[in-house]
């Protein structure tokens, strides 16, 4: 794979240049209504200036509510009430600009949508339609820890291609074929130097060090589920816990939905919904029996679920990837490392 | 214990399910809250894609009304349509109640693994239900009378049980495998009816007098939990390792497929990677089902 320089100047010939091979769009960062998100954007309002995004980009592949299957509910009529697919196919996309610890989150996530013996055709088919060019953190956030989840500020896996502000221009390498293609594709690209590929180099080794804080998580690897899930810490991270979900809403691996359907003027459609593990209806049974009755119970089960239970069946990857996102937004300060902490203690 | 069901469901959407046709439905209980559906596949193609083994289930779908999860009770031996008995609980379970034969729905699966019926080859069995629960175990039976399968099996010993007579379901199934010489049945109710001439008595007390020896026999318990309490240390007494208990989950799903992610107990999901688990699998897990 080849490492290419792109001066800033030329960003939006190079998004031009590109804009033809993908009808569904080019998405890079843009400021709307206050908020930091990826959309599509004329290429001069696209921003490098950003720390990340203020929601996880999960909903390019998974949106927060997206239609499974169509019917038809007119009541007596030909073939009605048999849920066909949808006719729509997700088209190709260039997203432009993601951070690498959301990324990483959809190597996770690709491992869950698509496992042993299921393919989830809504996630899988949007992933494949899309390339995604990352652009590494040179200055990450205070609540960052990617470096102790296995990812980290330049990381690559989940990519297609990498791009590093070097200042005035972007040195961009591809990781993978789709993201080559692209790049040949390209135009603006001139071919990088040893000196660009040194100064990234400098520029990694920089942010990662100024990400200090480091978890162990030995422990928690080494003892049993019982073990972790009778430790007695849970009762005071439950005390101050108010299960509003606002965790699992920005986090970038946090993937649960629920199904629900819906019929209007005699077209029925069948979504799937962000839910969460929060909800006491997450888990009722028709009975009323409730197995996580109490907020204890749930929110433990969020941090067993991404630090126990995810690496347990995905061969050891973890379910976080360090955005520091719930640690800013919780709003009675639950600080998922402090958890961390407790558990691996 | 392996399961022997798993099959490639990669090729088509998961989540499309098979459209079928309300063949028959059966009241089964005198308070009519349970009856069985049993379903025709439109497609014949979709009935040979649907194959499946005892213990496995289905999301049965209802376009407009959702899914629900409901256990197999019909056995792959029997050819040409799938038999569901629904308590009639939620808002879905409800809708189904109010369908009628030749009405459209779908049915979605097979999902979940199976008895380990191919492990448990030339073992006794002991099959316990209680209440509705005995649904994948009329499959289990089904199967493994069967011609083709019941001389790999030892002896079957069947211990069902109920609140009252009218609550017992597949009556006239039970009554013909009492005439059988290579299964024994005890079905027994909870206390004296008027009418009433078989069993009295809670399962557990029942399983514990007709408990056949421990050794090489395995145990398939389903039923609900109250039961399942006071049956377990009855089969710990016999001699039965927790390896030889084999029990099904149920939790609310959605998915039924391993990813929507509230139905696991611990690690296992029980759409996936259950709802069949052994009790020694089920003592290292969390009780959260």
């Amino acid at each position: 794979m080849a490492s290419y320089i792109l001066k800033k100047s030329d960003l939006a010939e190079f998004v031009e240049s590109l804009a033809g091979e993908f009808p569904a769009g080019v998405l890079g960062p843009v400021l709307k209504d206050g908020k930091m998100v990826l959309a599509a954007a004329a290429p001069e309002e696209f921003r490098l200036d950003f720390q990340n995004t203020t929601l996880s980009p999960k909903d390019l592949f998974f949106p927060q509510s997206e239609k499974m299957l169509e019917f038809d509910a007119t009541p007596g009529g030909e073939g009605a009430f048999i849920l066909e697919d949808v006719k729509e196919k997700p088209q190709r996309r260039l997203v432009l600009g993601i951070r690498p610890c959301d990324a990483k989150a959809f190597a996770v996530l690709d491992t869950i949508f698509t496992n042993d013996q299921y393919r989830d055709p809504y996630w899988a088919d949007k992933r494949e339609a899309t390339t995604l060019i990352g652009l590494a953190c040179n200055d990450p956030c205070a609540t960052c820890f990617c470096t102790s989840v296995d990812t980290g500020p330049f990381y690559e896996e989940g990519l297609d291609a990498l791009a590093v502000d070097l200042g005035d221009k972007l040195l961009l390498k591809s990781l993978t074929p789709k993201g080559e293609e692209v790049l040949n594709k390209a135009k603006g690209l001139a071919p990088a130097k040893a000196e660009d590929e040194a100064r990234a180099q400098e520029l990694q080794q920089q942010a990662e060090a100024t990400i200090t804080d480091k978890l162990e998580k030995d422990n928690i690897e080494k003892r049993s589920v019982m073990e972790l899930f009778e430790a007695p810490h849970w009762d005071e991270v439950q005390e101050r816990c108010l299960n509003c979900g606002v965790c699992t809403f920005v986090c970038p691996t946090c993937h649960c939905f629920d199904i629900q359907d819906e019929v209007q003027s005699g077209k029925g459609v069948r979504l799937r919904n962000w839910d969460y593990c929060m909800s006491w209806l997450f888990t009722q049974h028709g009975s009323g029996h409730n197995p996580r009755p109490d907020k204890k119970s749930r929110v433990r089960q969020r941090f067993m679920h991404k630090f126990k239970y995810i690496p347990m069946k995905r061969g050891g990857a973890i379910g976080c990837v360090g955005c520091g996102r719930c640690v800013t937004l919780c709003p009675v300060n639950i600080d998922v490392r402090d958890v961390v902490r407790e558990m691996n203690a | 214990m392996g399961c022997t069901c798993k099959d490639e469901g990669r090729v088509k959407n998961p989540y499309r399910p098979y459209p079928v046709r309300i063949e028959q439905i059966v009241v089964e209980t005198e308070d009519k809250n349970l009856r069985t559906y049993k379903l025709v596949f439109l497609k014949p193609e979709d009935e040979a894609a649907f194959a499946y083994m005892p213990g496995q289930f289905a999301e049965l779908s209802i376009a407009g009304a959702g899914e629900i999860p409901i256990g197999i009770a019909s056995s792959p031996t029997e050819k040409g349509f799938l038999l569901f008995t629904v308590n009639k609980v939620g808002a879905v379970t409800t809708v189904l109640h109010n369908m009628k034969e030749g009405d459209i729905m779908g049915v979605r699966g097979p999902l979940g693994n199976c008895y380990p019926l191919k492990d448990l080859e030339g073992k006794n069995l002991l099959i316990i239900a209680g209440g509705f629960a005995v649904t994948t175990l009329r499959s289990t039976i089904v199967w493994l009378l069967d011609p083709a399968h019941r001389s790999k099996y030892g002896k079957i010993t069947f211990v069902y049980g109920a609140r009252t007579p009218g609550s017992l379901l597949y009556k006239e199934e039970w009554e013909a495998w009492q005439q059988r010489d290579d299964i024994d049945c005890y079905i027994t109710v909870d206390k004296e009816f008027p009418g009433w001439t078989g069993k009295v008595g809670f399962v557990p007390t029942v399983t514990a007098e007709v408990c056949p020896p421990a050794e090489n026999t395995y145990a398939l318990v389903c039923g609900p939990p109250i039961m399942i309490k006071f049956t377990q240390p009855v089969l710990e007494k016999a001699g039965f390792t927790p390896e030889q208990i084999i029990m099904s989950l149920e939790n609310r799903m959605k998915c039924g497929i391993g990813i929507c992610g509230r139905c696991n107990v611990g690690p296992e999901y029980v759409c996936k990677d259950g709802p069949v688990f052994t009790l020694a699998q089920l003592n290292q897990l969390p009780k959260e089902y």
